[in-house]
């Protein structure tokens, strides 16, 4: 993969811009927002945008830029983390399952088709709600909200290079599964992975998005986008900018997510 | 900012905030609605367009389609135990009494009433004439039937517990009825405003029949709810004009406010300030106290709030104006005790400003009581009601600036009620005690021996200030004993009282009639359409 390849892909470049974006207001949130994110100014409320307030404030007279700056803190944080517990215990699984086959996987993906067999989201209010909300309770509820589609992702990767004769020949030379399984097959099924994990990444924000305009994601009074798009709702004719600024941004985030790993899936089906 | 500030006198609550009605989710009992003696609903004179030029014609029949946020939890009205249903249903049932607009007791189904020297014995006399919705006549063997049944003298479980203090009742002709009760309870005659039904009739959760001046016609699930005029009411002074009321089960309060706007709908009997203010011109807004008491609600029993110095400091640091007016866009009235001035009687005035916002005196407050550094507070929050959460948002700004470093903890509203309120397992809270006309029902909440008193209060004078109030048949005396226990709340700092946030219902222009309660009840038999 090169530049040239890397712009000539319009999705991927389109996508990957914007991540930067938001990444770069990410970065520059952890070190400074225009204001105190959770500060109250009851005498400035539901103020439109300005100069001295860019996104405008909302019904607490918070400061709505500030709030989203600090709000992608939580989208990627939740994002990241959430996809890397999928992505290692479903890799994990699948690797187990596709690997050594046999009744072992018969059981294992049974177990990954109750889990799909609920709507994500409905699993991840099922566990937020036993355990209750929060953020990490959030992470860890939208984690193994997406191990079956890691998991079913590495068994089939699995199942095929093991078939092949540099696998055959590295087993006969006496290379552990261990060895085998991290060292031959899981670099040939990665490209796959990195397009899933993409995917999943903006799944997991809207997911998230989706806990905290229920109430059981990240609390207040800190800025999540799903509780701001949540919390605009009532002022939608009368502050119609509240709702719109936050839910374009949340719109961002996921077009980016999604042109990135389309981007990423077309460059590696090409190289293949 | 001058649009806004024009229609601050207009109300807010929405109608999940009417729905938290903590009684009625935890017992049988239907009458959240109960007769106490004088409240004062104020309708704000800007908005209230009911009194008109005099030219202003009376148009006969019509249909009030009403936008309803909640679905009914039982057409029974023994049986049901949402303040929405009762509301609507109110329509169709009369009972020995209705509660009155000054909250006191108007006579409806009964003509007269007395009570004995002792204090035990009431005898009503029931009015002649009076035909329930199947054509049969109501006499006292129907009240025989109603009351045996709440009270469980049918030897059956008592489905009010109101009513469970009843020892004896006799019907010794059609029209007078005799309660014996085990013992004194001034509350008792307030109780009686609950719906008389017909004898033997058991079909009440599929067709409803009573007395009332609106007649049930039929219930489709998750669309509508219609009434039709009831031509044989009894009370000719109170009889129904409008000819339909079909209410619509609309969830969204925004699609309520464009139906209304649209003509889909006629009235909005809980509307957001935000609702009104995107309506405009040209509507009928009514918005008065509704007799709710929004508090945060301290857990007297844990370290360190059972200090009534932490309590006191919390209080100082909460400034409750600036609550009302960026919850509630100033549309609420600022409590001091756990009563609402609805209560006109038994309101206790001068306590709302007891503890002046004070920054300083709650630091000092909190080094005396041992705690110069402050401490960690969680405020537990139900989650469908975001009027509690903003308030939440709100109190822990305030709080930290008094160096108590509050979090917010929402939680479902079935785990609030299990954890919260059944087993007081929290620190504090944010929640809204709704209409209760007899002072017993409000303050008993902080007795000791009170089963959900969640606030874990227990105060010796109190508990004897209550328990004196709750045999005082002498009004003024009684009202005393009342006042008394809500200063001492006040004293003790139990809780924070916040406001008694305004209900607000908005109307099409030429719907008149609408008149406000201290509880929530939409008087349709009131109600009439002008000709434009």
């Amino acid at each position: 993969m090169n530049w040239k390849q890397l712009t000539k892909s319009k999705p991927l470049l389109i996508g990957s811009s914007l991540i930067a974006l938001l990444m770069l207001m990410m970065l520059i949130s952890l070190f400074y927002t225009p204001y105190g994110p959770n500060d109250m100014n009851s005498g400035i409320r539901l103020s439109h945008p300005q100069l001295s307030h860019l996104f405008g404030t909302d019904n607490f007279g918070r400061d709505i830029f500030s709030r989203i700056m600090k709000g992608s803190q939580t989208a990627f944080l939740i994002g990241l983390s959430s996809v890397l517990i999928g992505l290692s215990l479903g890799v994990l699984i699948g690797a187990i399952s596709g690997y050594f086959g046999g009744w072992l996987d018969e059981v294992i993906m049974r177990l990954m088709d109750a889990l799909l067999a609920f709507p994500g989201i409905l699993l991840a209010i099922m566990l937020v709600s036993v355990f209750g909300p929060g953020l990490n309770n959030t992470i860890i509820a939208l984690g193994i909200m997406s191990i079956p589609s890691f998991s079913r992702i590495a068994r089939s990767g699995f199942m095929q290079y093991k078939e092949f004769d540099f696998v055959k020949a590295a087993i006969a030379k006496g290379a552990g599964p261990l060895r085998v399984i991290w060292y031959h097959i899981l670099p040939n099924i990665a490209s796959s992975l990195i397009v899933a994990t993409s995917l999943r990444f903006s799944g997991s924000i809207l997911a998230e998005a989706g806990l905290s305009y229920l109430g059981l994601g990240v609390q207040p009074p800190d800025p999540s986008w799903g509780r701001m798009l949540n919390e605009a709702q009532p002022f939608m004719i009368n502050a119609p900018w509240y709702v719109l600024i936050t839910g374009v941004i949340i719109t961002i985030m996921v077009l980016g997510f999604n042109l990135l790993g389309d981007g990423l899936r077309d460059l590696y089906d090409r190289k293949s | 900012m001058a649009i806004l500030k024009k229609k601050l006198a207009l109300g807010i609550s929405t109608l999940s905030l009417l729905a938290v009605i903590i009684t009625g989710c935890g017992s049988n009992s239907t009458a959240s609605n109960s007769v106490g003696n004088s409240a004062n609903t104020t309708a704000s004179n800007e908005s209230n367009q009911t009194v008109q030029n005099s030219g202003e014609k009376v148009m006969a029949g019509g249909t009030v389609r009403v936008a309803m946020s909640t679905e009914p939890d039982n057409l029974d009205p023994y049986l049901s135990a949402a303040t929405d249903t009762n509301s609507m249903m109110d329509n169709v049932f009369d009972g020995l009494f209705e509660a009155g607009e000054n909250s006191d007791l108007v006579p409806a189904i009964a003509s007269s009433y007395q009570v004995s020297e002792d204090g035990l014995t009431y005898t009503f006399t029931l009015k002649q004439g009076i035909k329930f919705h199947n054509g049969a006549d109501l006499t006292s063997k129907d009240v025989y039937y109603s009351y045996a049944k709440l009270s469980g003298l049918n030897g059956q479980e008592p489905l009010s517990s109101k009513f469970s203090g009843i020892e004896s009742i006799d019907t010794p002709d059609d029209y007078s009825v005799v309660i014996k009760l085990k013992e004194k309870n001034a509350a008792f005659l307030a109780a009686n405003i609950i719906a008389i039904v017909p004898k033997d009739y058991e079909q009440q959760s599929e067709k409803p029949i009573g007395a009332g001046p609106y007649k049930f016609v039929e219930y489709k699930p998750g669309q509508e709810l219609v009434l039709e005029k009831n031509e044989n009411f009894y009370n000719k002074d109170h009889a129904p004009v409008i000819d339909k009321v079909e209410f619509k089960i609309m969830p969204d309060a925004n699609a309520s406010v464009l139906a209304l706007q649209s003509g889909d709908i006629d009235m909005i009997p809980g509307i957001s300030s935000q609702g009104v203010l995107q309506l405009g011109d040209g509507y009928t807004v009514i918005s008065g106290p509704q007799n709710m008491v929004q508090l945060m609600a301290l857990n007297n029993s844990v370290k360190p709030l059972n200090d009534v110095k932490v309590r006191q400091a919390i209080n100082y640091a909460i400034d409750k104006d600036a609550i009302i007016q960026t919850v509630a866009e100033g549309n609420g009235t600022k409590l001091g005790s756990n009563m609402s001035p609805a209560m006109k009687m038994y309101y206790q005035e001068g306590l709302e400003d007891y503890y002046k916002t004070n920054v300083d005196k709650a630091k000092e407050l909190l080094n005396e009581a041992g705690y110069p550094n402050g401490f960690d507070l969680t405020i537990t929050v139900p989650s469908n009601y975001q009027f509690h959460v903003d308030t939440a948002q709100v109190i822990a700004d305030q709080l930290k600036k008094a160096g108590i470093n509050a979090t917010i903890k929402q939680i479902e509203w079935s785990s609030w009620l299990e954890d919260v309120y059944n087993n007081a397992k929290y620190e504090s809270t944010i929640v809204g005690l709704t209409g209760k006309l007899d002072p017993q029902e409000v303050l008993g909440r902080y007795e000791t021996t009170y089963a959900k008193n969640f606030f874990k209060f227990s105060n010796a004078d109190f508990d004897k200030l209550i328990s004196e109030g709750k045999i005082e048949i002498n009004e003024a005396k009684r009202a005393d004993l009342y006042k008394q226990a809500q200063t001492l709340l006040t004293e003790q700092a139990a809780a924070v009282f916040i406001m008694d946030p305004n209900r607000t219902v908005a109307m099409k222009g030429n719907l008149k009639g609408f008149k406000m309660y201290p509880v929530q009840k939409y008087d349709f038999a009131e109600m009439y359409y002008t000709e434009q």
